[in-house]
């Protein structure tokens, strides 16, 4: 079981209100990812839950009991950290051994979930080495072995993958997914990088300046994002924002439209102009396209074999059932 | 990253300094070493000096007082080493909680560390320790009991005491620094696996300040073999207090015997080497891991 509530949670350093009172439920089993720009206060969230810092009011409630004054290791939760903070001097053994042996559990029993988890996360070469002899992919999966071995209520990831290379962030993001499968236990999990939050979530929790901005599965943000923070933060590349008359003319302030949801072509369109910085990735390229009367550069995305370079015109149309539109609060306008 | 010119132009700026320290080690341990092979007694027109063989050095470690010196040596570094360490890891832990006037308090408690061997022991000596007019002996009397003779009763214990106390802050300085190297996500994740501060002390910060012990151990080991300010103040070497460095002073300077006394300060060298030796290979072995 693993059913986390936030009830009014605040939190303040001083007189810096990070966290303004919040609300929030995460179902058991679930996987949800906490996204937002740094600093935006997704680390002290996940810490409230975890225990590591007091709430300055409000109340947590794990599995239905209030938990807001329990000590961390009450709370059943497991962290993996941002740092692994393994310990340098135990061998990854000692290390995944750690957590059961403060709970005082049998040696044979310790053995046994100290070989299931190294088994699953392919560590089983590795158990007599020290951290500091692993590659930092091995770290991770010494990090979540010795979570995993608690057979927590839930998991908190804290960017786990911040410190790994492209390819290796792929491979883990594949595996912590998996893992969350197999063991259907509720995972918290905290990103800036929005790829990871739509990859993984089934629920997101897009978060600026503490404050929740929209929750919801990630295809609900994807295709109705509650707000302008919302619909520019999730999405890669950004959602095209434009004010002015081309807003007006679809009665919203700002109207928003997605670089995918945008026809190409070299002959007619609604706009024209004139291709800057285009970027070729093979199966797609996308152009930055200077408009007339229009703010910024446009994005677009087009085949990977639409032939157009600097300089040239381009005429562009958007798919009209795909425009947000928003009012001058940012808000959507349904 | 050196270039070959560089590296030729660094070991020519350097050549003075390597020359002088040079000098300034091997001239004393050269003339160390001619005089204990010698038969030399300045005092003593009678006796004809010449050289001896190892005849000081078969006197020196023949002397009824050199194993006691020895084994007052390592009793004083010993006693010393131990306090040292234990106590400052607890206020090294102290000092690195936030608390009011952290700044003022961290001073304070590296002030002792500036005063000079000599004056600590005559402070501790007539302010502390003074059977009559001394604060523990007030402190003795309030409570009705008999003030403790502290240099003469507890000669070795009082020693300790000063050389601890003036030792105590730099084996804080180097613990504090540690303990504050320590990353703090490592502690929280021991408290998330369930550790009680004392596991957490024992499992995560003491291996973690291993390093750091071993350093304030070599280090004060080499200061405390060669201590005597605080004996030659405090009982002159009396009362079972005679280390090995005083043993050679008196040798030295009581006995006017300068080949006796030379013989000891090789013996003496030997010593603080193996203790070298033996501490290098642990902080050795520690820096590997
Ligand atoms: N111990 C603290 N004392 C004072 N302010 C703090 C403390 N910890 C965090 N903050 C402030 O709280 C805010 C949120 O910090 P937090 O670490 O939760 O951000 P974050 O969303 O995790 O950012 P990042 O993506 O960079 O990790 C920041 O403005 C930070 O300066
Ligand atoms: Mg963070």
């Amino acid at each position: 079981m693993g059913r986390i509530e936030l009830k009014q949670v605040k939190k303040s350093f001083g007189d810096v209100t990070v966290i303004p009172p919040l609300d929030l439920e995460i179902e058991d089993g679930e996987f949800v990812v906490f996204v937002g720009p740094s600093g935006c206060g997704k680390s002290t969230l996940l810490r409230l839950i975890a225990g590591l810092e007091d709430t300055t009011d409000g109340n947590i409630e794990i599995d239905g009991s209030d938990a807001t004054g329990l000590p961390p290791a009450k709370r059943g939760l497991a962290m993996v950290f941002q740092s692994y903070a393994l310990y340098p001097h135990m061998s990854v053994r000692k290390n995944i051994a750690f957590p059961m042996r403060m709970a005082k559990l049998p040696k044979e029993e310790q053995d046994r979930r100290i070989e299931s988890a190294a088994k699953a996360l392919n560590l089983t070469d590795y158990l007599d080495r020290r951290p500091g002899q692993l590659s930092g992919g091995q770290r991770q999966r010494v990090a979540i072995g010795r979570a995993i071995v608690r057979e927590p209520a839930a998991f908190l990831f804290d960017e786990p993958l911040s410190n790994l290379d492209a390819a290796l962030r792929v491979g883990m993001r594949l595996e912590i997914s998996e893992l969350h499968k197999r063991l259907d236990t509720t995972m918290v999990y905290v990103t800036h990088d929005q790829v990871e939050a739509m990859t993984m979530a089934d629920k997101i929790v897009v978060l600026q300046a503490g404050v929740i901005e929209q929750v919801g599965s990630p295809l609900d943000l994807y295709r109705t994002p509650r707000n302008k923070f919302v619909a520019g933060f999730i999405g890669s590349p950004k959602m095209n924002l434009i004010e002015g008359p081309e807003a007006a003319r679809h009665n919203a302030h700002t109207m928003g439209i997605r670089p995918e949801h945008i026809t190409v072509s070299s002959e007619s369109g609604d706009w024209t102009g004139t291709v800057g910085v285009s970027e070729h990735l093979g199966s797609d390229t996308f152009f930055h396209v200077n408009v007339e009367g229009f703010g910024e550069p446009i994005t677009v995305r087009a085949g990977g074999d639409v032939d157009l370079h600097y300089g040239d015109t381009i005429y562009l149309t958007p798919d009209p059932a795909l425009i947000h539109r928003f009012d001058d609060k940012g808000l959507r306008i349904a | 990253m050196a270039t070959q010119q560089s590296r030729s132009a660094a070991r020519l700026m350097m050549a003075p300094a390597v020359v002088l320290l040079l000098g300034w080690m091997l001239v004393p341990l050269i003339m160390t070493l001619y005089f204990s092979f010698r038969r030399y007694l300045p005092n003593r027109p009678d006796i004809e000096p010449g050289w001896v063989g190892f005849e000081n050095y078969a006197r020196f470690i023949g002397s009824s007082s050199f194993w006691p010196a020895v084994q007052t040596t390592l009793i004083i570094v010993g006693g010393v080493l131990v306090i040292t360490v234990v106590l400052g890891i607890i206020l090294a832990l102290l000092l690195d909680q936030p608390m009011w006037g952290q700044g003022a308090v961290r001073i304070l408690v590296i002030a002792p560390f500036f005063v000079m061997p000599t004056v600590s022991a005559l402070v501790w000596k007539n302010m502390f320790m003074d059977p009559v007019n001394g604060i523990l002996a007030h402190l003795w009397k309030f409570f009705g009991a008999t003030p403790v003779q502290w240099l003469s009763q507890a000669s070795l214990e009082s020693i300790i005491m000063i050389v601890s106390w003036q030792w105590l802050p730099f084996a804080t300085l180097i613990l504090l620094t540690a303990v504050q190297s320590l990353d703090s996500e490592q502690l929280e994740a021991a408290e998330m696996d369930g550790a009680s501060y004392l596991n957490r002390f024992w499992f995560i910060i003491l291996p973690h300040l291993a390093r750091a012990v071993t350093i304030v151990i070599l280090i004060q080991t080499i200061f405390l073999l060669s201590i005597f300010a605080e004996i030659f103040v405090t009982t002159g070497g009396a009362f079972g207090t005679r280390t090995l460095t005083y043993l050679i002073f008196q040798r030295v300077l009581e006995s006017q015997n300068i080949g006796l006394g030379s013989a000891g300060g090789v013996y003496a060298i030997i010593l603080a080497n193996i203790v070298a030796i033996f501490l290098m290979r642990i902080v050795g072995k520690n820096l590997d891991a």
